[in-house]
């Protein structure tokens, strides 16, 4: 403990602490309090039964009051601790409620039945994740569609974005052509038109293609970003000419110079594209609210937002749905935390 | 770095692009190297025309066209009459003054709900940038902390704050027990605003923090020194040379988050639905209701207030193009 403390108090310097560095850490606390525990606690509270979760106050670990199975019972018994009475200290079994007074039995003498008031007893609980609101998701909620069209719709989006992206930025910045100002004005141009101001037409255009409740429609408007172009330019004027040079020597195609010189060179680039692209491919939500309106559409993010307006009290499976779908961003920014700093950085957002 | 997933995806890649060269070696005889390039532009500019460019035309033709048809033949020309209808107002403070009051409100929100997310998140993202640039230990984490709510979706990051902020939740039980009492914050308008705007800043404020931090450390080191030298003090650093250098890097930090304040939807939407009322109602909601979720569409009306919206955005766009221009050039 003082070995920790030492740890946490010592400066890079080595000197006595500053009172602002007091300031500094009490600050990063409360940001990792701010930041961690909401997020915690709605892991905790998805491992919660849908009893649990309407206990008021609620605990911090998701607990479950303990049942047995006695014979001559169908159903599991729940389990009660005696505080008063009698029968004080003992744990007994409820058959069932009447009124004030409970009838019970003792497990190991199931024949005799007991009558307890109901303020003597308190339920025997324990800590115990409730993974079925978990299996329930695959079973009753359609999950697995859901989650095979986020899917769909991420990988394909970023796999078509990058091929386009990355030729246009190897035509713009490999090539001496007349109108490549135009073009880089051009795609400069869409930065100031984000999808939120073109909705109406956009939509013409998604029907008119005959893309409305398809996939494809959320999809191929989406790889449309001049961000990516950016970015690869930005890395392909890196690379030396005097490579492509060599390989045209060689009588290699433009095409092989494209796919076998420039994309591997760049793929540092390239990576941080692919990040930022299934991210904003996975989070989408307005464009795939527009488009896909019939749930066998739907992508996790549509039908959390549309399981919220329907199950207002069902919140045991609508947490364990929401913890899936942020899963998987946690997944990759956990592995990929640098590439993603350090691409957010360099592009300035979408 | 060659892993496993690396060799599947090449062994998808590579038959593709074999085939393509094909057509293209085709191609670069037919054109000419140089001519190649349009070739190499042309997806991604077909993309842009088709999905950016084109619309951008077409919402015009919308918003002076009236009518609930999507078709644009089926659609008789109204002139300006979209926009009247936006903008006729007796005063336009008074939502209630207003032909279309929706609109107004959902205006004066945005307005209300950019100034104060904007302000109070620049804010704490420069504090948080600050403290994160000090000689601290485990700087990587801390910062990995703050940021970790930018890649939460937003339908995520509502759920999130709805289950804490619900009438039976943690932040209640907290309250009640420290005796201040519980509060249905949700319901209540002036709350469910203020929550709209702390949720917004707790999701993006580690994307500014992170910009700002970059902007932090490009400061050469030895200006601090020759400060310390002269024995200035930290307030005296601070407000002679971290803020001036800072600047530009705060610029586009401010004109970022007005671009992406004004366009605020999903995060509110899953959170409020807009309510109580119409509270939480933004601009980019508005047009989304008019044009998509009620009966009739009213597309005209919805592409009328976008135009609106994009003259906006345009405008924070070039000052934002020229900021960036401007920074590298100095």
């Amino acid at each position: 403990m003082s070995r920790t403390l030492a740890f946490l108090t010592a400066t890079r310097g080595g000197a006595r602490l500053h009172w602002s560095d007091w300031a500094s850490y009490s600050y990063l606390f409360l940001g990792v309090f701010l930041m961690f525990f909401p997020v915690i606690w709605l892991v905790l509270s998805s491992f919660k039964t849908e009893a649990d979760l309407q206990r008021y106050p609620p605990t911090f670990l998701p607990y479950q009051q303990q049942t047995i199975i006695l014979e001559g019972h169908a159903d599991p018994l729940p389990l009660f601790q005696i505080t008063g009475g009698e029968h004080e200290g003992k744990i007994l079994a409820q058959l069932r409620r009447v009124g004030l007074r409970a009838q019970m039995v003792d497990p190991a003498d199931p024949e005799t039945r007991l009558t307890i008031d109901i303020a003597d007893r308190a339920p025997v609980e324990r800590f115990t994740l409730a993974t079925e609101n978990y299996t329930d998701l695959f079973g009753r909620f359609n999950f697995l569609l859901y989650f095979w069209n986020s899917t769909f719709i991420t990988v394909s989006a970023t796999l078509i974005m990058l091929l386009t992206n990355s030729m246009a930025a190897f035509a713009l910045s490999k090539y001496h052509f007349r109108g490549r100002t135009a073009v880089l004005l051009l795609v400069i141009g869409t930065l100031m038109i984000p999808q939120t101001v073109v909705l109406v037409p956009l939509f013409l255009i998604v029907t008119e293609l005959g893309m409305f409740n398809s996939l494809w429609g959320v999809i191929i408007p989406g790889a449309a970003t001049p961000t990516g172009v950016f970015l690869l330019r930005q890395y392909m004027l890196t690379i030396p000419d005097e490579i492509l040079d060599a390989a045209r020597m060689d009588k290699a195609s433009e095409w092989k110079i494209y796919w076998r010189i420039i994309l591997p060179l760049s793929a540092p680039a390239i990576a941080v594209l692919a990040i930022l692209a299934i991210m904003w491919r996975w989070n989408d939500f307005l464009w795939p609210l527009i488009v896909l309106t019939q749930s066998e559409n739907f992508t996790l993010q549509l039908a959390l937002n549309s399981f919220q307006g329907e199950l207002q009290t069902q919140w045991s499976s609508l947490l364990a749905m929401t913890v899936l779908t942020l899963l998987p961003i946690a997944l990759v920014f956990m592995f990929l935390q640098k590439y993603i700093a350090t691409g957010i950085a360099s592009t300035g957002g979408k | 770095m060659r892993s496993k997933g690396d060799s599947i995806l090449l062994q998808v890649i590579t038959p593709i692009m074999r085939a393509i060269e094909i057509p293209m070696l085709g191609l670069q005889r037919l054109l000419g190297i140089n001519h190649l390039a349009w070739v190499f532009l042309l997806p991604n500019l077909l993309l842009f025309g088709l999905f950016a460019f084109f619309p951008v035309i077409l919402n015009v033709s919308y918003a002076v066209t009236g009518g609930a048809n999507v078709l644009l033949v089926d659609r008789p020309h109204v002139g300006a009459q979209n926009f009247a209808q936006l903008l006729d107002c007796a005063n336009y403070l008074d939502p209630n003054s207003c032909r279309e009051d929706k609109f107004w409100r959902a205006v004066w929100n945005t307005t209300w709900f950019v100034t104060l997310q904007v302000g109070i998140m620049v804010a704490f993202s420069l504090l948080t940038a600050i403290v994160l640039n000090r000689e601290i230990r485990a700087r990587g984490f801390f910062r990995a902390v703050f940021f970790f709510p930018v890649l939460l979706s937003p339908v995520v990051v509502a759920l999130i704050w709805k289950w804490i902020l619900q009438r039976e939740g943690v932040l209640n039980a907290f309250l009640d027990w420290t005796g201040v009492g519980g509060y249905n914050w949700l319901v209540d308008a002036d709350w469910a605003f203020g929550w709209s705007v702390f949720l917004s800043v707790w999701a993006h404020m580690g994307f500014y923090t992170l910009i700002l931090l970059a902007g932090l450390q490009a400061i050469p080191r030895d200006v601090y020194e020759a400060a310390t030298m002269d024995r200035a003090s930290a307030w005296r650093v601070f407000r002679r040379i971290t803020l001036p250098l800072l600047s530009p890097t705060m610029l586009v930090v401010l004109v970022l988050a007005l671009i992406k304040g004004v366009q605020t939807f999903d995060e509110v939407y899953a959170f409020t639905g807009g309510g109580p009322g119409t509270a939480t109602t933004f601009i980019i909601q508005y047009i989304y209701e008019e044009g998509f979720a009620g009966a009739p569409r009213l597309f005209g009306l919805a592409a009328a207030a976008s135009l609106l919206v994009a003259g906006v955005l345009v405008v924070l766009t070039l000052v934002q193009l020229w900021l960036n221009r401007r920074s590298a050039n100095g």
